[in-house]
C-alpha cells in the first residue's frame, strides 16, 4: 500500500499530538471516531430513532504553550482544524472541553478563536483552569464565550432530540481540592434536568473529569457525584472531558466517561510520573504514542466501549 | 574609664535597636514539579517570601482565603512576592493545579 508521505507524517505529528475526537450520536448512544477513522469514512452506526448526526470535541488546544515536547501548540491546533476541514461530512458542532489558553492572554484566545474559525463550524466552549487566569478570574473567557450561558458559564441546549449540558468544573478551585461544580451550579443542573424524560440520551461536557481519575493530581472533582445522582435515571449519559490529555473511560451503569486528547501536549498516565506535568516525549518515541480510535457502536441503552489502539 | 564604658554600652542598645528595625532576610520559596518546595516555612514576621517558578507550566501562590495574597500566573521563571507583616499561620495553594498547598507560619519576633 502506497502512502502519501506528506500524509504520513502529518498522521505521526498529529497522534502524539491528539486531533479531535468526532462523535456520532445513534440511536441515543454516542461513540467515538477518530478524525483519521472519520476522514478514511469507516465510521458505523447512525440508525435509531434519534435523527442521526455528529458533532466533534476538540480540547486543551492550550494556544501559547511552546515549550517541550510542543514548540508550538499553535501548530498543532491548526493541523487539528484542517482534518475538521477535510472531513466528508462536516459535524453539526464543534463543542471545545477548556484550556482554550495557556494563559487567559487575549492573544491566545484570538489566536485560538482565528484557528478553529477556519472550520466554519459552530463551537461550544467551557472553560479549563487555565482560562481562568486573567484579572477578572474567568471574566475574559465568559465575554468571549458565554453570551447566554448561566451563572459562572453554565448552559445546556438540544439538538435532534439529545440534551448537550456543558458544566463548569473549574471555577473558585479550592486548596487541596480537585474539580468544582458548586452548589448554585448543581441547583441548577437539577432544574434543568428536572422535567426531562428518562430516554432523552443526555451529554455532559466538562473540562475537568467527573470522576476521580486521579485525585493525588487533582484529576476529579469534588462534588461530582451530586451531578451523578441527577444523572443516574437517565438511560444514556455521556460525559465529556478533557484536562487530562489522554484518552482514558470509565463506564458506571448507565453513564459513560470519556476523557479526551489535547491537541497540545500529550500528560503522563495517572501515577506513572513524579507530577502531571508535560510529557516530554521524543520525536522518535512518538510512534508508539500513534493511535487510531476505534469503536463498538453500542445500540439501545447500553454503553459503548471506546478503544484507541496505538500503530506501533 | 566609667565613661567610656557608658558610651560603649550605649552603643550596643544602639546596634540592638537598629537590628530589630531591619528586615529579616529574605526566603524564597522554588515551585517544581507539582511542588512547593518549603511544606511549612516557618519565618519572622517581616520577611519577605519571593516565589520563583522553576516548572514548565505555569503555577499561582495563593492564600486559602483568596484574599490575603494572590500572585498572577507565574510562567517558568516568573516570581512573585510577598512581605508578611503578620504573625500567623497563611495556609496557600496554587489556583491552578489547587492539589498543591503548603503553609508559612509567621512568628512574632
Amino acid at each position: 500500500m502506497t502512502e502519501d508521505p506528506h500524509r504520513r507524517r502529518f498522521l505521526e505529528c498529529m497522534a502524539w499530538a491528539g486531533t479531535g475526537v468526532l462523535w456520532t450520536v445513534s440511536g441515543g448512544v454516542a461513540a467515538s471516531v477518530s478524525l483519521d477513522q472519520a476522514l478514511a469514512g469507516t465510521r458505523r452506526g447512525a440508525r435509531g430513532a434519534i435523527k442521526p448526526f455528529t458533532f466533534l470535541q476538540v480540547s486543551d488546544s492550550h494556544i501559547g504553550f511552546n515549550k517541550p515536547p510542543n514548540p508550538d501548540a499553535r501548530a498543532t491546533f491548526r493541523e487539528a482544524v484542517a482534518k475538521i476541514q477535510a472531513m466528508p461530512a462536516k459535524p453539526d458542532f464543534i463543542i471545545h472541553t477548556g484550556d482554550v489558553s495557556q494563559l487567559s492572554k487575549p492573544e491566545e484566545f484570538d489566536d485560538a478563536d482565528q484557528i478553529l474559525g477556519e472550520a466554519g463550524i459552530t463551537t461550544f466552549h467551557v472553560p479549563g483552569e487555565h482560562d481562568m487566569l486573567d484579572e477578572g478570574q474567568g471574566k475574559a473567557f465568559l465575554d468571549r464565550y458565554g453570551k447566554g450561558a448561566l451563572g459562572d458559564g453554565w448552559y445546556s441546549f438540544d439538538h435532534s432530540g439529545v440534551h448537550f449540558v456543558g458544566l463548569i468544573t473549574v471555577k473558585d478551585l479550592k486548596a487541596g481540592g480537585s474539580g468544582h461544580l458548586g452548589d448554585d451550579q448543581l441547583a441548577w443542573l437539577k432544574a434543568d434536568l428536572g422535567g426531562r424524560s428518562a430516554s432523552q440520551p443526555i451529554v455532559v461536557f466538562t473540562h475537568i473529569p467527573l470522576w476521580a481519575v486521579y485525585p493525588a493530581w487533582g484529576w476529579g472533582t469534588d462534588d461530582s457525584e451530586q451531578a451523578m445522582a441527577l444523572l443516574r435515571r437517565f438511560g444514556s449519559v455521556t460525559v465529556l472531558n478533557g484536562h487530562i490529555h489522554q484518552v482514558l473511560q470509565k463506564v458506571e451503569g448507565n453513564i459513560s466517561f470519556h476523557t479526551a486528547r489535547s491537541t497540545a501536549f500529550p500528560q503522563p498516565a495517572p501515577g506513572s510520573a513524579p507530577s502531571p506535568g508535560p510529557l516530554k516525549v521524543a520525536a522518535d518515541q512518538l510512534r508508539p504514542s500513534l493511535g487510531i480510535r476505534t469503536i463498538n457502536v453500542v445500540r439501545g441503552r447500553q454503553p459503548l466501549a471506546l478503544i484507541d489502539t496505538p500503530l506501533a | 574609664m566609667f565613661k567610656l564604658i557608658a558610651s560603649s554600652l550605649g552603643g550596643v542598645v544602639l546596634a540592638v535597636a537598629l537590628s530589630a528595625h531591619a528586615a529579616p532576610a529574605p526566603v524564597t520559596i522554588k515551585i517544581d514539579n507539582f511542588t512547593f518546595n518549603s511544606p511549612a516555612l516557618v519565618i519572622p514576621v517581616g520577611t519577605t517570601v519571593t516565589w520563583v517558578n522553576e516548572d514548565d507550566v505555569p503555577h499561582t501562590a495563593v492564600s486559602d482565603d483568596h484574599k490575603t495574597f494572590r500572585s498572577k500566573p507565574l510562567d517558568t521563571e516568573d516570581r512573585y512576592s510577598f512581605t508578611f507583616n503578620s504573625p500567623g499561620e497563611y495556609p496557600y495553594f496554587c489556583s491552578i493545579h489547587p492539589h498543591m498547598t503548603a503553609k508559612i507560619v509567621v512568628k512574632a519576633s
